[in-house]
C-alpha cells in the first residue's frame, strides 16, 4: 500500500517535471534568441576574418542557425526526444561529452560543499536550538541571517581577497589551461583549485540548514516526548542523543536535499569568481557565445539535478511523516 | 464551629502511619512569570497552596477541573516545571526532604510519571525499547513482553512505533512502563482520558494492579466518578488549592464530601442528579483575599469574602478548607 503510494507519488512528480523542463527549456531558448551574439562568429572566433562568406553560410546551414527560430527550437526538441543533445559550437564536441566532463568537476565541488555545510549547519542548528535565547543562539542566528542575504559571489570575492591577495595562500585567477588533460593535474593543483570555491559554497549553504535545524530542535525540545523523557530522569546530551537526534536529523537531511537549487546557483557564481572549470562556468560561456545546444543541454541537466534533490527531499519527508504521525493529543 | 473531632490514634499507630508515608506535600505553590501586554510582567498563580499525603500501596486521586493546573502540579513534584516558573513549598519523599539533587536521582527510578498526552512516546523509537530502558534486571525483551500480556497488549507491539498504536494501546504501554520500573510512586496524569467506558474500567483495574505491587499511585483526573471507583483517598483541587482530602471509607459509610465545591462536583454526577456546576474558577492572575470559592459558593458569608479559610485537619489525613465545612 505504502509502496504503491510512493510509486504514484514519483510518477506524478515526473510528469510535473516534464512540464517544468519544457517550460524552462523554452524560456531559456527565447532568452538566448534575443542575444546579439552571432553563433557563427563565436564559433570561428579569430578565424572569422579568413573564412569566406560561402563557407560561413555552409556552417550556418550545418548548425541549423539559418532557419527560423521556431524551426530551430523544434529541431532541437526533436533531437532531444531522440536522446541527442547536439554539438557544442564552442567546444566543438558533443554536448553530452562536455557536460560529462564539466559535471564531474562541479559534482565534486558541490558534493564537498554539500557535506561540509550539512555537517556544520546541523551542528550549529543543534547548538543554537539547545541554547535558545542565549548569546550563542543569538550569535548563530545573526550569522545565518547575514549569510542568507549575502550573494555567493560576494563571499567568493571576499575569500579571494583574504586568502589569495592578503595571505597569498592561493594564486589569483588560478584556472588551469582549458586544454589541460586530467592526468596532468596533480592532487595539489586540484586541491588548490577547489578549496576556495568549496569554502564559499559551504559558507553559503550553512544558513538554511542551521536555521531550519534550530527551529526543529526547539520544537522537539518542547514536545511532550521530551518532557516525558525528562520526567524519567534523562537530561542534557544523553537526552538529545537518545530522542533528539533522529527526530531532527532526518528533517535536516531532507531540507538539505531541497537546497540543490541554491547549491547549483551558488556554484555558477563561485565557479565564475574562481575560474573553476565546472558546469557553472560552461553555462555562462554558452550564454555569452550563443552556444544554444550547450546552453539548453546544461539547462536540462541542471533542472534534472534540482529535481532529483527535491524528489529525494520530499520522499524522505514523506517517510518521516508517515512514521511521526502520532495519535493526536486526546 | 468545627463539627469534627480529631481521631485520637495511639502513639504507636501514628508512628506506623508515619513510617509508611511515601510522599508528603505541604504549601506547594507554582507561579509562572510571563510577559503580558506591552512590557508588563504578568504572574500566573497556577498552584497556590497544595497539600497531599500518600502512603505505600495507596491510590490517592487528585480531582480538579480541566485547565486548573493539574499537569503542572505533577511537573512541580517531579521538578520538571517550565523554566519561567517558580515552585515553593515543602515536599518530603519517604520522610526525607526532596532536594533538587535527590529529585534528579529519583526521577524515573523511584518516581515515575504516566503522562497525560498519548504523544509522549518518542515517535521514532520502538515502544518495546522505550519500556525496556526503565528496567533494572536483565533479559529485558522477554520480561517486557510478559508485562505487555499482563496489561492486555499483544507482545508483538514490542516492535512497533507509537504511530502504529491507538490511544488506548498507548495508555496501556504507559501502565506497562510503570510495572516494568521499580518506581514506588506513580503519578498518573489523566490515565483514563479519551477511553471508552469499558476501557476506563480496565484502566482502573490496572491502576489497582500497581497498588497491589505496593506502589503508591497519585491519579490526577477531572473524572470524580473514576476517582471514586479506584482511590483510597480523594483530594479535591480548586483554584490552585487543596480544598478537601477525604477518605473513601468515610464516603462508603454514607458520609458526604465536606467542602461545598466537592459537593457541587458530586451533585454534577449523572447518578446524583446531574446538577450542572458553574465551572468558572478565579483567574490565575488574581490575588485572592477571601475564600477562593466564595463567588460560587451557596453558603458564602461576609467572612468568606474577607478572610481566607485554612486547611484544617479532620483526622490523620483528612482535611477541609472551609469555615462551615460539613454543614
Ligand atoms: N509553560 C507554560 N507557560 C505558561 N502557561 C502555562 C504553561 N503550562 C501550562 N500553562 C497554563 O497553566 C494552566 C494549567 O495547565 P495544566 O496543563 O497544568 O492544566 P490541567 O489541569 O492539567 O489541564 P487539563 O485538564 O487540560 O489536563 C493552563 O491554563 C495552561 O495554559
Ligand atoms: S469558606 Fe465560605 S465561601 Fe469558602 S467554601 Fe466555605 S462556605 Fe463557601
Ligand atoms: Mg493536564
Amino acid at each position: 500500500m505504502q509502496l504503491l503510494n510512493i510509486g504514484k507519488f514519483i510518477l506524478l512528480r515526473t510528469l510535473k517535471f516534464a512540464i517544468l523542463l519544457f517550460a524552462v527549456v523554452l524560456f531559456s531558448f527565447i532568452l538566448v534568441s534575443f542575444s546579439p551574439v552571432d553563433p557563427i562568429q563565436s564559433y570561428l572566433g579569430a578565424e572569422m576574418m579568413v573564412v569566406s562568406e560561402e563557407q560561413k553560410e555552409r556552417l550556418a546551414e550545418y548548425f541549423g542557425v539559418d532557419e527560423s527560430k521556431t524551426q530551430q527550437f523544434l529541431n532541437w526538441l526533436n533531437m532531444f526526444l531522440h536522446g541527442d543533445l547536439g554539438t557544442s559550437l564552442l567546444y566543438r564536441q558533443e554536448v553530452i561529452a562536455v557536460i560529462q566532463e564539466r559535471f564531474l568537476a562541479s559534482f565534486v565541488l558541490m558534493a564537498i560543499s554539500w557535506i561540509i555545510s550539512g555537517i556544520f549547519g546541523y551542528a550549529l542548528g543543534v547548538i543554537a536550538g539547545m541554547n535558545k535565547g542565549t548569546m550563542i543562539d543569538k550569535a548563530i542566528k545573526s550569522f545565518c541571517f547575514i549569510l542568507a542575504s549575502t550573494p555567493a559571489f560576494w563571499i567568493g570575492i571576499l575569500l579571494l581577497i583574504v586568502f589569495s591577495l592578503w595571505l597569498g595562500w592561493f594564486p589569483i585567477g588560478l584556472s588551469l589551461p582549458i586544454g589541460m588533460l586530467a592526468e596532468e593535474v596533480t592532487v595539489w593543483d586540484w586541491l588548490k583549485h577547489i578549496i576556495l570555491p568549496a569554502l564559499t559554497l559551504s559558507i553559503i549553504g550553512v544558513s538554511n540548514i542551521t536555521l531550519h535545524t534550530r527551529q526543529k530542535v526547539m520544537d522537539v525540545l518542547e514536545s511532550e516526548f521530551i518532557r516525558f523523557a525528562r520526567s524519567k530522569g534523562e537530561e542534557g546530551f544523553r537526552l538529545f542523543a537518545r530522542h533528539g537526534l533522529r527526530n531532527t536529523l532526518f528533517p535536516a537531511i531532507s531540507v538539505h536535499f531541497a537546497s540543490f537549487g541554491e547549491l547549483f546557483g551558488g556554484a555558477i557564481l563561485a565557479e565564475q569568481v574562481f575560474s573553476y572549470p565546472g558546469l557553472g562556468q560552461a553555462i555562462v560561456q554558452a550564454g555569452m557565445n550563443s552556444d544554444v545546444p550547450l546552453l539548453l543541454g546544461i539547462v536540462v541537466f541542471s533542472t534534472l539535478f534540482v529535481f532529483i534533490g527535491n524528489l529525494l527531499a520530499d520522499l524522505l519527508y514523506y517517510l518521516i511523516d508517515v512514521r511521526m504521525k502520532n495519535g493526536e493529543t486526546i | 464551629m468545627h463539627v469534627y473531632e480529631l481521631n485520637h490514634e495511639t502513639q504507636e499507630e501514628l508512628e506506623k502511619i508515619q513510617n509508611n508515608l511515601l510522599l508528603e506535600v505541604k504549601n506547594l505553590s507554582l507561579t509562572i512569570e510571563r510577559f503580558g501586554k506591552g512590557w508588563t510582567r504578568e504572574r500566573l498563580y497556577v498552584i497556590r497552596d497544595f497539600h497531599l499525603k500518600i502512603h505505600h500501596g495507596e491510590v490517592v486521586a487528585i480531582v480538579g477541573a480541566s485547565g486548573s493546573g493539574k499537569s503542572l502540579l505533577a511537573d512541580a513534584i517531579l521538578g520538571i516545571h517550565p523554566k519561567n516558573s517558580i515552585v515553593d513549598g515543602m515536599i518530603k519523599y519517604e520522610n526525607e526532604l526532596l532536594t533538587e539533587k535527590r529529585r534528579k536521582r529519583l526521577r524515573g527510578n523511584d518516581i515515575l510519571l504516566i503522562p497525560q498526552m498519548t504523544n509522549a512516546l518518542d515517535p521514532l523509537m520502538k515502544v518495546g525499547k522505550q519500556v525496556k530502558t526503565l528496567m533494572k534486571q536483565n533479559n529485558h525483551q522477554k520480561a517486557v513482553k510478559q508485562i505487555f500480556q499482563k496489561v492486555g497488549l499483544d507482545p508483538d507491539v514490542y516492535d512497533q512505533i507509537p504511530s502504529a498504536c491507538s490511544g488506548g494501546m498507548i495508555r496501556k504501554i504507559f501502565i506497562a512502563m510503570a510495572l516494568a520500573s521499580e518506581a514506588k510512586l506513580i503519578i498518573a496524569d489523566e490515565p483514563t482520558n479519551g477511553l471508552d467506558y469499558e476501557s476506563i474500567d480496565e484502566m482502573l483495574f490496572q491502576i489497582k494492579m500497581l497498588e497491589k505491587d505496593n506502589k503508591g499511585v497519585i491519579m490526577i483526573t477531572h473524572d470524580l466518578e473514576a476517582a471514586m471507583k479506584v482511590a483510597d483517598k480523594i483530594a479535591v483541587f480548586y483554584a490552585g488549592e487543596t480544598v478537601e482530602v477525604v477518605d473513601k471509607k468515610h464516603l462508603k459509610k454514607g458520609g458526604k464530601f465536606r467542602h461545598p465545591y466537592s459537593r457541587a462536583l458530586w451533585n454534577a454526577l449523572p447518578q446524583n442528579g446531574f446538577i450542572a456546576i458553574d465551572s468558572t474558577q478565579p483567574s490565575a492572575t488574581e490575588k485572592l483575599t477571601g475564600c477562593s470559592f466564595a463567588k460560587q459558593c451557596p453558603k458564602a458569608t461576609k467572612k468568606c469574602k474577607i478572610e481566607k479559610p485554612l486547611l484544617k485537619e479532620i483526622s490523620h489525613d483528612e482535611m477541609v478548607r472551609c469555615f462551615y465545612a460539613g454543614m
